[in-house]
């Protein structure tokens, strides 16, 4: 008995802890990263501790324009959604019960149709309607379109919102407002709007952030004004480096202290109102609540790294870091040119025996092939791989898995190929080590 | 302070579809009294008091309020003022904000408000709790706050929706006679709707008890208890022992019944039906409890009966005796100090005045 009861424990432990990896893993690998000042975005190996990626990131037009432009574009649509779903809710718990479904279902509708379907055809209705009054601008513009795209099924979910809480709503306290002499706009804006207010704060952060975050239908309607979403989307076809993470870092400390604040500020509601008791081993002023200490605690950690990112600099270490690199560098370039006169002086038949062996040769930087992919051949390589997306079979391959897909992804410069363990990049000593494609990716644009 | 108006309800119908709520009603309320409905659950008290707030407007008829027909106006325009049944007090708002929402929405300063309700507050000795939330007192606090709310109004006419029902017993009693104290002291028109008919007997200038949207009787506290006007009055309004059976005289004010157990009994014909009851009509017969007195009387007004129960309740001996139809007979006496001891299963005898029996043509009675 016992010991099930401990299994099961241990069990549920691991079940948590793979599930909370899955969802947090990738942010917490990628929030690593920005610090990183490798090149690329990464964290093995580990370079330097760095912060300049939050400097380049502020010096990036296109990112800081994309931001300011999903502001713009968050704030019409929070407006618009909340007003919009504010007025549906309060229709939805009005109409007659025989129409209330019918009803509901349409409004719910947006939520289900592809945010695709809803970009595209915003545009076209626009253009439509723009067409027919002669050409307004307004109506083509990209910020309006985006606002009116992303809110059509935004403010569905501010509806949904609302309608719960408005079935928590006493009709009554309509009633008796109004039998103490308030007009039905006073008993709306005095009794009913203070009592919807949590609703619209939730549903305003709610389509802020389906707001900023939307692509789908966005990548319809945003004109000339590219939001940031879009701006990301548009670099990561070129390359990307670790800004991009620091974006990623500012965005999830933001979220994460938004919702902090929240669950402080709700739980001080809460005491106030008497629902809940204080803990008593924690200060007052904290009201008893981990979610204080925590913010607290990230407040104090982000005050930190701004101080430290004035006066620490990764300048030493970079250069270290360089040094140690070229040296080892060199020291491959010496052993790869001694295998390679090694292999010219046999024939050509091991070239296929050489690639099947390999593998066998775990992590072996004498790798008798691995020369002809040295970094200061890999130029070549990118150069010819446009032909070689056909040769994606890696394994059949006579060339021992060197236009593998793993291996493609690398020179052009994406970040999967070596979050991989594939064999052939161990198999070849570490030439496709992200540290070399640091040179390569330079020369890889394609 | 404003004084009582009168309040008429003119051949008032109420329906919901097919459904009739309030048939055929006709009130005439008295400035200035403390008027109440009482009827069971469901009956249609809260729909009237709907029609009169303005929440509702009848299919038929008319509400007239100080002598203005209120068709047309909505309770923001009626000078009335409601108490809810589950009082709805504004959760959000301090008490002193919830008492003068009406001050407020007329525009009245912070100053002038919080000036009144601390009167109002005075007044339902709450003072000092002005700044409190609601969720912060208990039930009958928030009780006299949702009064004070309602005062604060300065409505010609209070309408009461069962504003004691939440409370305990004992709550219950002193709010009672303080909602009559209150009602004194400011002068006007209370309506007041109550299922528990202690409520309505002890508060009420006027009740009118009624029964699935029918009103069947309007009068004051004696005149329903002491002379019902429907077998379904008589049995609702207190306790009562009801005796079936075919008229077999009648004699002016007097009728005798031939019942099936009891024999011939006789007793007054309760005044709305009097003139109405014919030899060999079914009929019912009315004795309360406390009318009942042990020993044999006049034939026609004794009865015979096998005790099956008695209860001791400190001031009364409560004796249960077989009826008809698998009915008990209830009778109450005081506790004088003679235990008067009967044992289950004896025969027993008892008699009544006939002035304080009431008889009637037979009709539907309360619960069932
Ligand atoms: N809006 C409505 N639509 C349909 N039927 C209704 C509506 N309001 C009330 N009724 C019906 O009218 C009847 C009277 O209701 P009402 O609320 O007046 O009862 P009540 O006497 O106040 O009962 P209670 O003592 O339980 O409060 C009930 O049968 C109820 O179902
Ligand atoms: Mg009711």
């Amino acid at each position: 008995m016992k010991s099930n009861i401990l299994f099961g424990r241990i069990a549920l432990g691991v079940y948590f802890i793979i599930f909370f990896g899955y969802l947090i893993g990738p942010l917490v690998v990628m929030g690593f990263t920005a610090f990183n000042s490798a090149a690329f975005p990464s964290i093995t190996p580990w370079q330097c501790f760095t912060y300049e990626w939050f400097g380049e990131l502020l010096k990036d037009e296109r990112i800081l324009n994309g931001i300011k432009n999903s502001f713009i574009v968050g704030i019409g649509t929070v407006i618009l959604s909340v007003s919009i779903g504010l007025a549906a809710s309060l229709v939805l718990t009005q109409v007659w019960a025989k129409w209330r479904s019918t009803f509901y279902t349409i409004i719910i509708a947006p939520i289900l149709i592809p945010g695709v379907v809803l970009g595209i055809s915003t545009l076209v209705f626009w253009r439509q309607v723009s067409d027919m009054f002669g050409g307004v601008a307004l109506l083509n513009n990209g910020i309006f379109l985006t606002i009116i795209g992303q809110s059509t099924f935004i403010a569905s979910y501010c509806m949904l919102v609302f309608v719960a809480r408005l079935q928590r709503f006493d009709t009554g306290l309509t009633e008796a407002a109004l039998d103490l002499g308030a007009t039905h706009t006073q008993a709306f804006r005095k009794v009913l709007l203070p009592f919807m207010r949590p609703a619209i704060a939730s549903a305003a952060v709610l389509a802020f952030l389906a707001s900023f975050e939307n692509y789908n239908t966005t990548t319809f309607t945003f004109g000339s004004y590219p939001t940031l979403t879009i701006e990301l989307s548009q670099m990561v076809r070129y390359g990307i480096n670790p800004s991009i993470s620091a974006l990623a870092v500012i965005i999830v400390v933001i979220t994460v202290f938004g919702a902090l604040a929240l669950e402080v500020y709700g739980r001080r509601k809460k005491v106030k109102a008497g629902e809940i008791k204080k803990s008593k081993s924690l200060p007052g002023w904290m009201f008893g609540n981990i979610a204080t200490i925590l913010l607290v605690a990230l407040s104090f950690a982000v005050i930190a790294m701004v101080f430290t990112s004035q006066s620490y600099s990764p300048q030493q270490c970079k250069a270290d870091y360089r040094e140690a690199r070229d040296i080892e560098t060199r020291l491959k370039i010496e052993a790869l040119q001694a295998a390679r006169a090694a292999a010219n002086a046999a024939n050509g038949d091991t070239t296929e025996e050489a690639g099947t062996d390999a593998p066998a040769e775990q992590g072996g930087a004498s790798g008798a092939f691995g020369g002809v992919f040295a970094p200061t051949n890999l130029e070549d390589a990118a150069g010819q791989s446009d032909g070689e997306d056909s040769g994606a079979a890696a394994p059949a391959s006579p060339f021992g898995g060197v236009f593998a897909p793993t291996n493609l992804e690398g020179s052009a410069g994406q970040s999967s190929g070596e979050a991989t363990p594939s064999a052939p990049a161990t198999a070849f000593g570490g030439v496709f080590d992200p540290t070399n494609l640091e040179e390569s990716s330079g020369t890889s644009g394609n | 302070m404003s004084s009582g108006v009168d309040v008429n309800l003119e051949n008032i119908w109420i329906k919901f579809g097919d459904f009739v709520a309030v048939r055929e009603a006709n009130v005439n309320i008295n400035g200035g009294d403390f008027f109440s409905f009482l009827g069971p659950s469901g009956c249609g008290k809260t729909t009237i008091l709907r029609a009169v707030s303005g929440f509702l407007d009848p299919s038929e008829g008319r509400v007239l309020i100080g002598g203005n027909d209120m068709a047309g106006l909505g309770p923001n325009k009626r000078p009335t003022a409601l108490i809810f049944q589950n009082l709805a007090l504004f959760p959000l708002m301090k008490v002193w904000e919830n008492i003068t929402f009406s001050m407020e929405v007329k525009g009245a300063t912070a100053g002038e408000r919080r000036k009144r309700a601390d009167e109002l507050l005075d007044m339902i000795a709450l003072s000092g709790q002005g700044d409190k939330f609601p969720s912060e007192l208990s039930g009958g606090q928030k009780q006299r706050v949702a009064i004070a709310r309602a005062l604060c109004a300065e409505p010609d006419v209070l309408l009461l929706d069962e504003p004691l029902s939440a409370l305990d017993l004992k709550l219950r009693q002193h709010m009672r006679s303080e909602l009559r104290e209150i009602q004194k002291r400011v002068g006007i028109t209370f309506i007041y709707i109550t299922h528990d008919q202690g409520e309505a007997l002890t508060m009420s200038d006027s009740v009118a008890v009624m029964r699935a949207g029918i009103i069947d009787q309007i009068g004051d506290g004696h005149a329903v208890y002491d002379q019902p006007a429907t077998p379904f009055v008589a049995s609702f309004v207190g306790e009562n022992n009801v005796f079936r059976g075919k008229v077999t005289a009648v004699n002016g004010d007097e009728a005798t019944i031939a019942s099936n157990r009891s024999g011939e009994l006789v007793s007054k014909i309760t005044p709305a039906a009097v003139g109405k009851l014919n030899v060999g009509d079914d009929a019912m017969m009315f004795v309360r409890p406390e009318m009942l007195q042990m020993g044999e009387g006049d034939a026609k007004s004794t009865i015979s009966a096998k005790v099956i129960n008695e209860e001791f309740e400190g001031n009364t001996y409560s004796i249960y005796l077989e009826g008809e139809g698998g009915k008990q007979i209830k009778m109450a006496m005081p506790n004088l100090g003679n235990d008067p001891h009967k044992a289950k299963g004896d025969m027993m005898s008892f008699n009544y005045n006939a002035n304080n029996a009431v008889v009637m043509p037979a009709g539907d009675l309360a619960s069932e």
